[in-house]
């Protein structure tokens, strides 16, 4: 178990908790320390309660925990709201000044610290930064030195001017110097700092930095929490590389704006969460039908509807493999942590254009509003590789003609992949259609070519099982009789759990999955295993269900999809022949 | 390359399923001859479809192309236009499609101002449904969803796109071939959105809005003296409910077309086999 410090602050949301707590998880970051942040918010612009909380340490941290060090509480309900995190001994900085919290109550055991915030930062140059005091204040509570925080106050204010600066520090250390003046305490904290070289970032700015790494050139989006920080990342940024990003009227918009980027050979990706994913499924069948790479995120908060915007939830797996109408093939990713965030990013990029189809790439909520400290070699862009696929040019594309010399982007292939001619492409000229197409993409109601495009475009799923690796990550001890299985964003707080539970006596081995479709095969993890748990945020364990349906025996099949009905005699005729091929195996 | 392009190059193998005498032939061969006469040739060539009878054309024409869902065309457009500022896009779709279950889009699109063109092959009708009242369907016009007419005002779609912030509104008549594929070309050539409304007869399902009603009420602007380039004079010709025109409504002939806005210039198809150079500078932010 990491020696840990636990810190926040809240307050009403236009307080500036924010940026406030930022900056601190900033400061720990630039001294050496890791970093794990959350965020308690409402869906609203003020009043309210938000928080902005820092679990930090020396070894790594990668999950919140119940409890709270030092609180820098701006409201009596910042306290009220953080009771049970709270213990005996906890600190809580508060503005006695304050109306508001002028009868405040500090609950019994625990250490109120009373600093004039207001007044303080006034003296600084402005009440404005009476979060900077409070910050300052608790510099001295955790005995953390304040350097630290001039380093994170330059970051955040340099554009603005030194004056600003300097007004900050100075404000810092009126908090510092006012709680070594007034309070003769000894408080249990040090924090101390080492020499490593940390980057801070949410899973969100991650998802952003694998795109442009992974060459994405075009975004479009429509603004969603909480997947909005992918496009406020990217705006500004891609640019930079020669991309673009488009703020569209709607998610039905964005996905199409992206389809037709990606129609024009760039590489193209939208983001968004569940009600959003609603709206983009409309175009799910044609961008899978008409064999288009995409990649579209999903940043998942709690529904269904509008649930619970602000709040975590992983409910959206069923939706993202079975979503729209028809049967397409779709990938679907989930990165475990926020380095996989842009790791899987880059993957995602590859696979949609190596299998032409649209793949689905996960996060969640708890990703998009956490910031977590990695060394920056996790992000090594030299390890980045980018596979376009099977494109053609003006120089291979004539082994890719029918007989009458139209070119052939859904030709039938052994391994289920076409050629690809981006527009420019001399004789490439070809139509795209959510109809179903024969290999040339004209419309056909054909029923051998239907079932040819059908059996084609599954193919494709067939060939990346076997070309790529699927495999979960495993930690744990992996001679465990207790088999825990997790997918997306709780790796993490599992793997410390992990830990909890071998001081308890029980070891258990973890299968953090990260791959939905296609799958790793866990039929030999589970069979070995006494007892199976599967771990995910949500009612229903839709997961669960699919490593259920995935162990199963399997039952027979008779199958028909050339668009024509089941006959009597032929129906009975296909019976007869799928039982006689499972009596042969 | 394209000097020797002929519009017939812009024909497909597959013969269309559309009515004999339907006002989407006339519409389509307008635009193969303005996409010809413009210079451009089937592989620079980028068509977007929507869904239904005119959503066919992407089928009939040959070039890249994209027959998508119904009503998306525009984005789709705006997409491959961002993506490739080098390819010639143009957008077709119905008047179902452009100003029912897509009028969203329109509305944003006109905003965008991304050069490329629109073109609405507007009947009045929904035909490949087999006739129920359209977006533009007269308010008394019966048909078998609304028996005693739709009891609303049609959409105008030129006050639409006025409204909206356009910089090419035009209106033109399919079997008036020569001056359909003359309109077709000025927008073509705008530089920015070029929105043309085409009246495209549907010769099965409007017995009303047929080649007669508009060869005999058609007024053509350019035998009047109203100027495109006068936004109040547009407004007069927009708002004329007594009269039909044709020809160009209104051009702003100081358009500036979103690329030039936004900087949007590169092809995008064109990627490093690895990160971008200089992508570590994004990781050094987060310092």
């Amino acid at each position: 178990m990491p020696a840990d410090f636990n810190w926040a602050v809240g307050g009403e949301a236009g307080d500036g908790i924010d940026s406030t707590g930022k900056i601190f998880a900033q400061a720990l970051s630039r001294a050496g320390r890791h970093v794990f942040t959350s965020k308690d918010f409402a869906s609203r612009i003020r009043g309210g309660y938000t928080a902005y909380k820092v679990r930090t340490s020396v070894d790594k941290v990668q999950s919140v925990v119940d409890r709270l060090d030092v609180l820098i509480a701006l409201t009596p309900r910042t306290i009220e709201e953080n009771l049970e995190e709270l213990h005996e001994g906890s600190v809580i900085i508060y503005d006695g000044e304050r109306t508001t919290m002028q009868d405040v109550e500090i609950p019994e055991g625990m250490i109120g610290i009373d600093v004039p915030l207001k007044r303080l930062a006034e003296e600084a140059g402005g009440a404005i930064m009476r979060n900077v005091v409070a910050l300052g204040a608790a510099c001295e509570v955790a005995e953390f030195p304040i350097e630290n925080l001039d380093s994170a106050l330059e970051k955040r204010f340099s554009d603005k001017g030194q004056k600003l600066v300097d007004n900050n520090k100075e404000a810092a250390r009126a908090g510092r110097s006012y709680v070594a003046d007034e309070y003769d305490h000894e408080f249990d904290y040090d924090l101390e700092t080492t020499d490593e070289d940390y980057v801070l970032l949410n899973g969100d700015e991650a998802i952003g930095m694998g795109a442009i790494a992974a060459g994405c050139r075009f975004y479009a989006g429509y603004p969603i929490t909480p997947a909005t920080d992918v496009m406020t990342y990217l705006t500004g940024r891609i640019e930079r590389y020669g991309g673009h990003v488009v703020q569209a009227e709607d998610e039905l918009s964005a996905i199409n704006m992206a389809l037709g980027a990606a129609r024009g050979g760039a590489r193209s990706m939208t983001a968004t969460s569940g009600p959003g994913i609603d709206l983009m499924t409309e175009t799910f069948g044609l961008i899978a039908t008409s064999e288009t790479p995409l990649v579209i995120c999903n940043v998942m908060r709690s529904g269904p509807s509008t649930g619970m915007p602000t709040k975590q939830e992983q409910g959206d797996l069923n939706q993202m493999l079975y979503g729209g109408h028809g049967e397409v093939p779709r990938f679907v990713l989930a990165p475990t942590t926020i380095a996989e965030c842009f790791w899987k990013t880059v993957e995602a990029f590859n696979l949609a254009e190596k299998y032409q189809l649209p793949v689905y790439l996960t996060a969640d909520l708890s990703m998009a509003v956490t910031e977590q400290t990695f060394t920056p070699d996790t992000f090594d862009m030299d390890e980045v590789e980018v596979d376009r696929g099977n494109v053609v040019d003006e120089t291979t594309i004539d082994d890719h003609m029918s007989e009458s010399g139209g070119f052939q982007p859904h030709e039938i292939t052994d391994d289920g992949i076409s050629p690809r001619a981006f527009p420019g492409t001399a004789d490439g000229a070809h139509m795209s259609t959510g109809l179903e197409h024969d290999e040339q993409g004209r419309r056909t109601e054909d029923t051998e070519m239907r079932v040819d495009q059908v059996d084609k475009r599954n193919r494709k799923v067939e060939t990346a099982r076997d070309r790529e690796d699927w495999s979960p990550r495993e930690f744990g001890d992996a001679d465990a009789d207790t088999l825990v299985i997790s997918w997306g964003s709780n790796e993490g707080a599992l793997a410390e759990a992990v830990e909890f539970l071998a001081d308890d006596g029980l070891d258990v081995r973890v299968l953090s999955v990260p791959y939905i479709f296609p799958r790793p095969d866990l039929t030999e993890d589970v069979e070995a295993a006494e007892n199976v748990v599967v771990v995910e945020c949500n009612e229903q364990g839709q997961f669960a269900d699919l490593v259920e349906h995935d162990v199963l025996e399997r039952v027979d099949r008779v199958n028909k999809y050339n668009g024509v009905r089941f006959k009597a005699d032929e129906l009975a005729d296909d019976i007869k022949a799928t039982l006689a091929e499972g009596v042969e195996a | 390359m394209s000097s020797d392009i002929r519009f017939t190059d812009f024909k497909s193998d597959k013969q269309p399923t559309w009515c004999p005498g339907c006002g989407d032939f006339g519409t389509m061969n307008g635009m193969m001859k303005a996409l010809a006469e413009t210079g451009n040739d089937p592989d620079n060539t980028f068509v977007v479809a929507g869904i239904g009878c005119s959503g066919k054309i992407g089928t009939y024409m040959h070039s890249y192309a994209l027959h998508g869902v119904h009503g998306r065309a525009l984005p789709v457009g705006t997409g491959v236009k961002m993506a490739r500022p080098d390819i010639e896009v143009m957008v077709a779709g119905g008047d179902g499609d452009g100003y029912s279950i897509g009028a969203g889009h329109f509305v944003h699109a006109v905003r965008r101002n991304v050069d490329m063109t629109y073109v609405v092959m507007d009947n009045r009708i929904y035909g490949l449904t087999k006739g129920q009242a359209s977006p533009t369907s007269r308010e008394d016009f019966e048909t078998s969803t609304s028996p005693e007419g739709p009891k609303q005002p049609p959409v105008n779609p030129h006050a639409l796109a006025l409204a909206s912030g356009a910089t090419f509104i035009a209106q033109s008549f399919s079997s008036d071939a020569l001056r359909h594929q003359e309109i077709i070309q000025k927008a073509v050539e705008h530089d920015g959105f070029g929105f043309v409304n085409v009246y495209s007869p549907c010769v099965t399902f409007n017995d009303v809005d047929t080649y007669d009603y508009f060869r005999d009420s058609l007024v053509d602007l350019k035998e009047t003296d109203h100027d495109p380039s006068d936004k109040q004079a547009a407004k007069e010709v927009i708002f004329d409910d007594d009269t039909e025109h044709q020809g160009i409504i209104y051009q702003d002939e100081e358009s500036v077309p979103y690329h030039e806005r936004h900087g949007v210039d590169e092809d995008m198809s064109v990627i490093p086999d690895g990160a971008p150079e200089g992508a570590t500078d994004l990781v050094r932010e987060f310092y």
